[in-house]
């Protein structure tokens, strides 16, 4: 197991300065970020120069490059345009993020893997049916289409909910989370209902059950276990693909988190903020990704000693 | 019976999350701050809230607000009138002595003196500080020192600024500039307390100022907590308790809070909404003029655009746009076709000049064809229409003005939109000449003088002479109305100069542009300023 995790920790290396570099040209290749920092009009010479000079973009690529992941050992991320630390950006960006991507997962994993539960074990029976009538429907409309609905209803007509979020609480959070892992959602019950569906017929739970186990020992304990593997897999995934991907969510409830941060950043081609929260990111996919793999271990046996 | 418990379980966690969901859901507050508060729309702003650094309208909201300078443009008809400064003198148009007010204090108690001034626009001048409003103290002597083109800085302060006493100030400009002391109500020009320049970072994070409102509280990026100041001697004080500022990501969200009567004051009605907004709002919604005017400008570094007929094709294509169907279908009312170089907002005696485009701005398809044909076609065989994609509904007033030429010119392919994904790459292909034809162009203006829609943008050389077109004659006339004392005189010039702009139609006028904005059954009062920025001091609550 020792030499898995090790295995997994080195492979991380090159992802991440792959990832990062990719990213931070990219940025590079989307032009003079001080060209538009003067509004309608070109920002004088000499301030340009200072501004180019101060961002580090005067430099070449490569060495802006060395210089920023220099910097991002020992936590500096630069500065952003509007004369905020990057770090200070993330701290109040990141957390609430975390909280929606949190709400949405409790959404995946409980009523996700409950309902793929349900059908799995009732299939072709009307349950079945109407569910895999109904994410079907979930997959097929937009999200933003799905938040603007539910903001509308919920916001306006019903007022159940303020359609904006204010401080981000979990509680404000439950709409706007259950918009972001919609989709998700709506896989993750796909993918359990098939999995579990398939390995209902296989030895080891004629087995289980040819022993005399009880029900719900034999499914949870075998058939679940096994069939939980893709699911983990998935949600496991999902996490790094929903907060990055948080940008339309958080969007149509304005949401001050990292989507709202991106969406700035790229917006006023701000190299320091989008360099970083990209960065972070990565971090998470691969911290995300890592733990499915350990998880793969715990759950598969033989997957260790391979 | 194993199998219902399993099912019941599962149902139970189910129902689980939907009603926790729902408390959640119930549970969410007012978050109000009590009394005559009223909360308005805002996005982040772009730079460090710094009196010199601060170009775009959010923040240009909040220093309106906290500060207050020598002038200030009357919210109504965009005058500029004394504020702080007791008079400006001058007998030479290039020598103003300013005297000051007494009694006027920053909110942190520090009285505002001639230095509060000096101070402030030394700083704002200075290349060190790396202030992007820095070329508004162009005009003051010493700045080629304090703020050389190139190379090092030789002086820390602008050797045109002296204080005389506590009350008053000279200053010396380095060419003759009749309407310079209307110029000093712009924000750039306010005063600064000693704590901006001994504790800077701690005064951006909590900026104090010397108008009728104090900040109490500002996170950045989420929200901001003005109250009103009691201490405020000014005549405009607040007739509200304060206002809270919150950052929207999307003006769509706003006036969904706006509806929901979660939020008091939306000032940017999203695009998408404004064949709703009279239904919605009634009464409740503005709509009035701004200085805002929307132009296509040429490239005249590109040989095609400045050769010989070249003007012809110009007019040509202005006579081919049908501003009338453009402003009523895409903008809904909220444009006003332009017949001029300048804004309704200006007023006739400011400069305003309605119908000086004359015909050369009607739509006149006819004529339109034969004009550009006699200037030799257009240059290319075909339009390229630049503009960025990332703001605004620039899109579709593009594909529209696209569409109109391409059925005044008979010619499916005359004309093509060519977006670029964000206004600083689009800044930066104007800053290197990259256009191979006409783009967009929108100005703003920063003050309102008929100066400020010319000089900038046609002189020579000027800062947002983005074709790079030139002109004797129109440099001449600028020169000579800003030599000129008699404000009448000055203005009369003005418009002789923008008649050259017209004659070689070095940029088609589009449309005025208005603000708009919606607001809550909860307040009155409720007015935009010609900066399209509502006038919140007046507003009242309940």
């Amino acid at each position: 197991m020792g030499r898995h995790v090790l295995r997994r920790l080195l492979q991380m290396i090159p992802v991440f300065v792959g990832a990062t570099l990719l990213i931070f040209l990219m940025v590079n290749v989307m032009g003079d970020p001080v060209a538009g920092l003067c509004g309608e009009r070109a920002c004088d010479p000499a301030t340009a120069a200072r501004l180019r000079r101060e961002f580090g973009l005067d430099q070449p690529v490569w060495r802006q490059y060395l210089t920023y992941m220099g910097k991002v050992f020992t936590g500096d991320f630069g500065t952003a345009f509007n004369g905020q630390p990057v770090t200070e950006l993330m701290a109040s960006a990141f957390p609430v993020t975390v909280r929606l991507t949190v709400v949405a997962v409790l959404f995946e994993v409980v009523v996700g893997v409950t309902l793929g539960v349900v059908t799995g074990l009732r299939r072709g029976r009307p349950v079945d049916t109407g569910v895999l009538l109904a994410t079907l429907v979930v997959i097929s409309v937009p999200t933003f289409v799905t938040g603007l609905l539910l903001q509308l209803l919920f916001g306006i007509k019903w007022q159940w909910i303020r359609p904006s979020v204010r401080g981000g609480g979990f509680d404000e959070l439950i709409v706007p989370g259950l918009v972001l892992a919609s989709v998700s959602l709506a896989y993750v019950t796909r993918l359990t209902r098939t999995s579990l569906a398939e390995n209902r017929r296989s030895d080891y739970v004629r087995t289980a059950v040819a022993k005399g186990l009880p029900r719900h020992r034999v499914v949870t304990r075998h058939l679940l276990r096994n069939s939980l593997i893709p699911v983990v897999t998935f949600i496991g995934t999902d996490i790094g693909a929903l907060m990055g991907g948080a940008i339309v969510t958080e969007r149509i409830f304005n949401i001050h988190g990292v989507g709202y941060q991106l969406y700035q950043g790229i917006l006023r081609q701000n190299s320091q903020t989008v360099v970083g929260f990209v960065t972070v990111l990565v971090l998470v996919f691969l911290v995300a990704n890592l733990l499915v793999d350990l998880l793969y271990a715990v759950l598969d046996p033989r997957i260790r000693h391979a | 019976m194993r199998r219902s418990t399993h099912a019941r379980w599962a149902t139970g966690a189910a129902a689980l999350v939907l009603v926790s969901a729902a408390a959640g859901c119930g549970s969410v507050g007012a978050g109000g701050n009590g009394g005559a508060v009223l909360s308005s729309s805002w996005g982040d702003p772009q730079n460090p809230l710094e009196p010199a650094n601060t170009n775009e309208v959010q923040g240009g909201k909040v220093l309106d607000m906290i500060f207050r300078g020598l002038k200030r443009y009357d919210p109504r008809t965009g005058e500029a009138r004394d504020w702080l400064a007791r008079s400006i003198e001058t007998r030479d148009s290039r020598n103003f002595t300013v005297r000051l007010r007494r009694g006027w204090s920053f909110s942190n108690g520090e009285k505002v003196t001639a230095r509060s001034f000096v101070d402030a626009w030394n700083y704002g001048a200075s290349l060190r500080n790396n202030q992007k409003n820095a070329y508004f103290f162009g005009y003051i002597d010493g700045y080629d020192q304090v703020h050389p083109a190139a190379g090092r800085q030789r002086a820390d302060t602008l050797s045109g600024l002296k204080v005389l006493d506590d009350h008053t100030f000279t200053v010396r400009l380095n060419q003759k500039f009749s309407g310079f002391p209307d110029t000093l109500g712009y924000a750039a020009f306010a005063p600064l307390p000693r704590a901006f320049f001994t504790d800077h970072a701690a005064w951006v994070r909590k900026p104090v100022g010397n108008g009728p409102y104090a900040i109490a509280s500002y996170t950045r990026g989420s929200q901001m907590y003005l109250r009103r100041w009691d201490g405020y001697p000014g005549p405009d004080k607040a007739r509200n308790d304060g206002v809270t500022l919150l950052v929207y990501t999307d003006s769509n969200t706003a006036y969904t809070d706006l509806l929901a009567g979660n939020l008091d004051l939306a000032d940017d009605i999203p695009a998408a909404q404004l064949k709703n907004v009279r239904g919605d709002l009634g009464d409740r919604y503005l709509n009035t003029p701004a200085g805002i005017l929307q132009t296509l400008a040429f490239p005249s570094y590109d040989k095609a655009w400045s050769g010989p007929g070249a003007e012809k094709v110009r007019t040509g294509l202005s006579m081919a746009i049908d501003r009338r169907q453009i402003t009523g279908t895409i903008f809904r009312g909220t444009r006003t076709p332009a017949t001029d170089w300048t804004s309704p907002v200006l007023g006739a005696a400011g400069g305003y000049k309605k119908g000086l485009c004359g015909r050369a701005c009607d739509y006149d398809p006819g004529r339109a064809r034969e004009l550009i044909e006699e200037g030799g076609g257009i240059p290319g065989g075909r339009l390229t229409l630049t503009y960025n994609a990332d703001s605004g509904s620039h899109r579709q007033w593009v594909d529209a003005v696209c569409n109109s030429i391409n059925n005044a010119l008979r010619d499916e392919r005359a004309c093509v939109g060519n977006p670029v994904g964000t206004f600083a790459d689009f800044r930066e292909q104007l800053g290197r000449h990259r256009m191979t034809g006409p783009f967009r162009a929108g100005w703003q203006m920063d003050y309102p003088l008929i100066q400020n829609f010319l000089q900038p943008l046609y002189y020579t050389g000027a800062s947002s002479n983005d074709g790079a077109w030139s002109n004797e004659d129109f440099d001449r006339l600028v020169d000579r109305a800003n030599a000129e004392t008699d404000p009448a005189r000055s203005v009369a010039l003005f418009q002789r100069a923008e008649e050259v702009v017209r004659d070689h139609m070095a940029a088609i006028p589009l449309w005025y542009q208005n603000g708009n904005a919606g607001y809550s059954e909860r307040l009155s009062h409720v007015a935009l300023n010609p900066f399209s920025v509502p006038v919140y001091n007046e507003i009242r609550v309940g």
